[in-house]
């Protein structure tokens, strides 16, 4: 995974006197799924319009395998597949003539597979506005893959999709990724970000404030890892020991909560003194702060620490 | 198939399937027609001499200034196009297959009217077949670009009701379709040589029927083609991916350099 296929350095988009987008870097490399998130108006989709090739930077460069969007559209074509945000084909499109007919202009054959796997073979004579919400996302998404592009752009792919398309589309994009594609993933579904991606970027008024994997995100700033320990005797639940890194506890139900900022030495020392207490360890949870809790510390500070 | 063939296949099918473009390629031309053939001609028995190409010039304006536009615009205005581009489909494609396609919905609607035209309402049937299928093609292309270049040009659905609306209804009265241009007064005949139609008609009746014209046919084809051409290279130059249709290459009012042939013409003959 140590070759750049996407890069954005520098890039601006400026809408009159708004500044959408100011000076953001960040690269994806081959077979990563790369998170892209952020409020509304943080400047993602002025990013992945030019990087689709919609619209034209005001400033700096992208890249894709060499290519800048803005300048060699013929070329960019078959390095990229995009689901937009708001799926959009002419409402009396069938679902297999659009399949025929997307193909056709990548110069490829229809993937009829695609449409299978992805719950829409017995949809294949609808019109497109005769589906769902989640139906039409579907064929948007396997209309972006279905030329095997070495760069997805994925723009809120699960929205209004039921768990069951989420799941398969997850599974799509691991096979993609497996296959060597790089992902670009806009999302606001931190859940979802979380589980997927490899790397993410959090945008904020334009600007990148975060960049990491989510582990790494969700190891910085100020959140706390609960600790949740069950004992047989409950020693825990009427001690007021200070337990090192230990900031605030409760009890909650047949748990002691820990929230702690150091939660290493705050489990060892919690397990040395059950031990000591002839009490026996029954249940030893560890959670760390989740990628929603990060995002929304980054948001609402408008810093990464 | 290729790329424009699955376009060219799918265009012409939503020109069945959209019940708007269905009623404007078929339906409606087809209603009036039948609506003129029983009652005009029985008020005004001179009209069976010129009904044919007056029918099928009515055809071809419902089907591509009526019927063009509105799909661009709603096309443009949902996204679709965004996804045509992202997706390699040139505007060149965009612009072209709906006109071709609408042009071949209008030569049904035309041959539908040259076959029935005489059995029943004992319409004059062209003296030069040759001639009636060049002109009625000229004219389709024309219009055809010119709906292209409202569609590109309009703002919004309601927008194109009022541009097309500008040209259709001059057309249909002072165009010559209803009664020949010989019988306007001749104040109002340097503004029928602005319309399209005026120059049709003058075109199938000068070169198709033999009959003597108020304007030379021959210079009618030549500016109904010129007008075509410069309205189809508006059309592609001031196109829009966007579908906030806000970032365009020129101005709106570009578009009524296609109208310029139009104005020459009144100099011309």
């Amino acid at each position: 995974m140590n070759e750049t296929i996407l890069s954005v350095q520098d890039f601006r988009k400026v809408y009159g006197d708004f500044v959408a987008v100011d000076g953001i870097n960040f690269q994806v490399q081959r077979g990563e799924i790369f998170g892209l998130l952020g409020p509304n108006g943080a400047g993602k989709t002025s990013t992945l319009e030019c990087l689709e090739g919609i619209r034209r930077p005001d400033g700096g460069a992208m890249g894709i395998m060499n290519v800048a969007p803005d300048r060699e559209p013929r070329k960019l074509r078959n390095l990229i597949g995009v689901q937009l945000q708001t799926s959009s084909l002419p409402a009396n499109m069938r679902v297999d003539e659009a399949m025929r007919f997307f193909c056709a202009y990548h110069d490829v054959p229809p993937r009829y597979d695609l449409l299978e796997r992805l719950g829409l073979k017995e949809k294949g004579h609808n019109q497109f506005r005769e589906l769902s919400t989640g139906q039409q996302r579907r064929l948007a998404l396997a209309l972006a893959v279905a030329h095997k592009p070495p760069v997805v752009i994925l723009d809120e792919p699960t929205a209004g999709l039921d768990v069951g398309s989420r799941t398969e589309l997850h599974a799509l994009m691991q096979e993609l990724r497996e296959g060597g594609a790089s992902i670009l993933l806009a999302t606001h579904d931190m859940a979802e970000a979380e589980k997927m991606t490899d790397r993410v970027a959090i945008l904020l008024h334009g600007k990148v404030v975060a960049t990491g994997t989510p582990r790494e995100l969700t190891a910085t700033g100020s959140g706390f890892t609960k600790v949740s320990v069950r004992t047989d005797q409950s020693v825990l639940h009427h001690n007021n020991t200070a337990f090192p890194g230990v900031q605030q506890h409760l009890i909650k139900e047949d748990y002691a909560v820990y929230y702690s900022t150091d939660p290493g030495p705050t489990v060892t020392a919690l397990l040395d003194y059950v031990a000591a207490q002839n009490d026996k360890l029954i249940d030893l949870r560890v959670e760390r702060p989740s990628l929603e809790e990060r995002f929304l510390e980054i948001t609402n500070t408008g810093v990464a620490q | 198939m290729t790329a424009f063939a699955q376009h060219f296949t799918f265009e012409f099918k939503t020109g069945l399937r959209n019940p708007n473009q269905l009623l404007l390629n078929y339906l409606f031309p087809l209603g009036f027609y039948a609506l003129m053939g029983l009652v005009m001609t029985q008020i005004n028995p001179g009209f069976k001499d010129t009904m044919i190409p007056a029918m099928a010039v009515f055809a071809i304006m419902a089907s591509t200034i009526l019927g063009l536009p509105s799909p661009l615009v709603e096309s443009r205005e949902a996204g679709i196009f965004r996804s045509f581009k992202i997706n390699g489909v040139p505007a060149l494609s965009i612009l072209a297959i709906p006109v071709l396609t609408t042009i071949f919905h209008v030569l049904i609607t035309s041959a539908i009217i040259v076959a029935t035209a005489t059995p029943l309402f004992k319409g004059v049937a062209p003296s030069d077949w040759g001639a009636f299928v060049l002109v009625a093609l000229v004219t389709a292309f024309t219009c055809g670009a010119l709906g292209a270049l409202i569609g590109v040009i309009s703002a919004n659905s309601q927008a194109t009701v009022l541009w097309s609306q500008l040209i259709f209804l001059p057309s249909m009265l002072i165009g010559g379709l209803m009664m020949p241009l010989s019988l306007l007064p001749k104040a109002v005949l340097p503004f029928s040589r602005l319309l399209p139609t005026s120059h049709a008609m003058q075109a199938f009746l000068g070169l198709a029927y033999d009959q003597t014209t108020t304007f030379n046919p021959v210079v009618s084809v030549v500016i109904l083609l010129t007008s075509g051409v410069l309205a189809f290279g508006l059309a592609i130059y001031l196109f829009n991916w966007d579908s906030r249709n806000q970032a365009r290459r020129g101005h709106p009012l570009m578009a009524l350099l296609a109208l310029a042939p139009f104005v020459v013409s009144i100099f011309l003959q």
